[in-house]
């Protein structure tokens, strides 16, 4: 399979992420949201390191991994937070920064 | 010498400085009048030094520097003009500081503490003034004096009237200085100098650039005319004698107003050089005379009635100094300070006595202060120009200067005002000193402290008078019958003021109702006051509601208009920061969208 399928994939994985990112209302949907993005950027790693056949693109990907379960777990963490003052995690209800 | 004139200078500041920076010394009342007097007593024993020793000397210091030798200098120029006003001012100083003690006796000790403190700033400012060997040095101490004199005229400061009087005479007598320092510049921008030496060697040897010469000269002149109370800036004079009466004496008969003649004398050299100013100057001094001495015969106040004669013989003067006389009107300066700050001080201890200003409620204080009465009336036929007063030589010294000077016209008004100045002088000394007493009250003469400076100013006017007499009276020689002319006009008006006022052989109603227009005119002052507040409500009060306009609505709206654009913008923006953080990443995504659609179709 030629490169340019692995970059569309990753385009539309990044797409359907972004989407739910724009689009979901539940605090938990959007980090989901986001985990979709980072893989697309995994998938362009992948796909790059192994077209250049330099390893260096997989050791990315691996760190971005290791990374986003950090974050996943952040994010889950300060969702909860949110939950326990809010009582919700409606994004749509948490817009304390209003100017 | 001039070491001596600088010690004449500096023991009135040094008086000041000790009163203005020892608080107790100043808030002890007589003490501090002490101090003060005793530094001016030792100012005019140096005085006399200075002036017995003659001759000439000049001290100079070089003041702002500048490129190849100072812009300016400061020093101290001791001439006979100099020495003999240094001799003036310290003498009359003196007696007035003396004579203060007793007649602001009632007043609280912080307040004398004031008075003196102003006095001896006045002193200092006025013996600089005097001793400038520049035009700039000159101005820095003329305003100085102008200064003093405000302080002096409000020094009853919680009377309304005063404090307006101080206002009316600092600013009408600025006009005039706006016009000197004008001057002073425009004649260092052409020559390059301030200094006077210089300046009358450049008017000997015609290296003065003549184009524009008449022009300063006319400013310059225009300082002496506010200070000097000439026409059409004598009003704040009269008003000025909201005062105490002593300060009337010092500064608004014997040494300030004479500044602006001072000034005209010193700078004869350049005066001469302009002839169209000299004759506007005969001119202006000699209807300034005519004028103030009308309005001096409808005046019922004392003070003001002083205050009139004042502006009329400072008239005299300036005309003495427009007909290339200066040296007559200076002479004529000297004694009128003399016999006129006498009158003052008679004025100041009559009211003293008798507690009102009103002449008409006066009469008969010859029996009841035989003594000021006495002074009064020698100062009075001082200043009616009789033989052998010191009065009769310098007026008749500036008559015949003015006549030899070819000024026809000046003249006869001059000459009308001698005339005058008699009659108006004897309506106050028959109305206040004769006739029929309006008080029961029991008046007693000066007390001792007011009585000496009173009769030795008496017996100076007496003294020069004879001293001239017999040594053959000033330089000038007029027509031989000047004397008998001058003297006939001083009799003519004297018995004319006998017999309208003391035999009452002729109306005094019928007298004003047969030169009606004049006495209409004069006793409103002849409408100047009144043109004055109009002028000054219509133009100045039109100025700054078109100026607070401008502020209101220009400036500050411009200000205004701004601030509300900010405003608006701000809340327009506001509501972009809606605060969900989904539609920030939106606009982030659309925004990185964009950017894409712009690189690949614009950016090629």
């Amino acid at each position: 399979m030629p490169l340019t399928a692995y970059l569309v994939l990753a385009a539309v994985v990044f797409a359907i992420g972004l989407f739910g990112v724009l689009s979901r209302r539940n605090a938990v949907g959007i980090l989901l949201g986001i985990e979709l993005m980072l893989n697309a950027v995994n998938i362009n790693l992948a796909a790059f390191a192994r077209f250049h056949a330099d390893v260096v693109g997989l050791v990315f990907a691996l760190f971005t991994i290791a990374i986003t379960v950090a974050e996943v777990g952040l994010g889950l963490a300060i969702v909860i937070v949110i939950f326990r003052v809010r009582r919700t995690v409606d994004a749509d209800r948490l817009d304390l920064l209003r100017g | 010498m001039t070491g001596t004139a600088l010690a004449v200078l500096a023991l009135p500041f040094a008086a000041f400085v000790a009163l203005a920076l020892i608080r107790p010394l100043r808030r002890s009342g007589r003490p501090a009048g002490y101090v003060g007097i005793l530094a001016m007593a030792a100012a005019f024993a140096l005085a006399l030094r200075v002036f017995a020793a003659g001759g000439r000397g000049e001290a100079l210091w070089a003041w702002i520097p500048g490129d190849g030798g100072p812009m300016a200098t400061v020093g101290v120029l001791v001439d006979e003009l100099s020495a003999a006003m240094l001799v003036l001012v310290t003498l009359v100083s003196l007696l007035v500081q003396i004579y203060s003690l007793a007649y602001l006796d009632t007043e609280p000790a912080p307040g004398l503490g004031r008075y003196y403190t102003y006095h001896s700033l006045f002193a200092f400012s006025m013996l600089g003034l005097v001793l400038s060997p520049t035009f700039l040095q000159m101005f820095v101490f003329w305003e100085l004096v102008g200064l003093c004199s405000y302080l002096l005229i409000g020094f009853w400061y919680e009377r309304p009237s005063a404090a307006r009087a101080a206002l009316k005479a600092f600013w009408i007598t600025k006009l005039g200085d706006l016009g000197f320092i004008a001057g002073i510049v425009m004649l260092w921008a052409a020559t390059g100098t301030f200094h006077l030496g210089t300046l009358f060697e450049m008017a000997r040897t015609g290296a003065l650039p003549a184009a524009g010469l008449g022009i300063v000269m006319f400013l310059i002149y225009l300082g002496a005319v506010g200070k000097s109370a000439q026409f059409p800036l004598h009003v704040w004079l009269p008003d000025a004698m909201e005062g105490p009466t002593p300060v009337s004496a010092l500064i608004h008969a014997a040494t300030m107003v004479t500044a602006g003649v001072f000034l005209v004398t010193r700078a004869q050299p350049l005066f001469a050089l302009t002839p169209g100013v000299l004759t506007l100057i005969g001119w202006v001094g000699a209807f300034t005379a005519l004028l103030a001495a009308t309005m001096a015969c409808v005046e019922s106040d004392i003070k003001r009635v002083l205050a009139y004669s004042t502006v009329s013989q400072l008239g005299l003067m300036m005309a003495a100094a427009g007909a290339l006389a200066a040296g007559a009107g200076f002479f004529h300066l000297l004694t009128h300070g003399v016999f006129k700050a006498l009158l003052f001080l008679g004025a100041g201890a009559v009211i003293h006595a008798v507690g009102t200003n009103d002449i008409f409620r006066m009469g008969g204080l010859f029996r009841a202060m035989p003594q000021t009465a006495t002074v009064f009336i020698v100062g009075t036929l001082a200043l009616a120009g009789i033989w052998p007063l010191a009065g009769f030589f310098s007026k008749e010294a500036v008559l015949a200067g003015v006549w030899e000077g070819g000024m026809v016209g000046p003249f006869v008004l001059l000459a009308i005002t001698a005339f005058l100045t008699a009659f108006y002088m004897f309506r106050l000394v028959f109305i206040a000193f004769f006739g029929r007493a309006h008080t029961d009250e029991h008046l007693h003469d000066a007390p001792p402290l007011m009585a000496g400076p009173l009769w030795a100013l008496a017996l100076l006017t007496v003294g020069l008078g004879l001293l001239l007499a017999f040594r053959g009276g000033g330089e000038h020689h007029g027509p031989g019958w000047l004397p008998a002319l001058s003297l006939g006009l001083a009799a003519g008006g004297i018995v004319l003021a006998w017999a309208t006022y003391r035999r009452g052989l002729i109306s005094a109603d019928r007298l004003a109702a047969m030169f009606w227009p004049i006495d209409f005119m004069a006793r409103r002052r002849y409408g100047l006051d009144a043109l004055y507040v109009s002028l000054y409500r219509g133009f100045v009060l039109a100025l700054s509601r078109l100026v607070g306009w401008t502020d209101r609505y220009i400036v500050d709206g411009l200000l205004n208009l701004l601030s509300a654009l900010t405003g608006w913008a701000g809340d327009v923006l506001r509501r972009i920061q809606s605060g969900h953080a989904q539609d920030y990443v939106y606009g982030v995504a659309f925004g990185v969208l964009l950017l894409f659609v712009w690189v690949q179709w614009w950016s090629r």
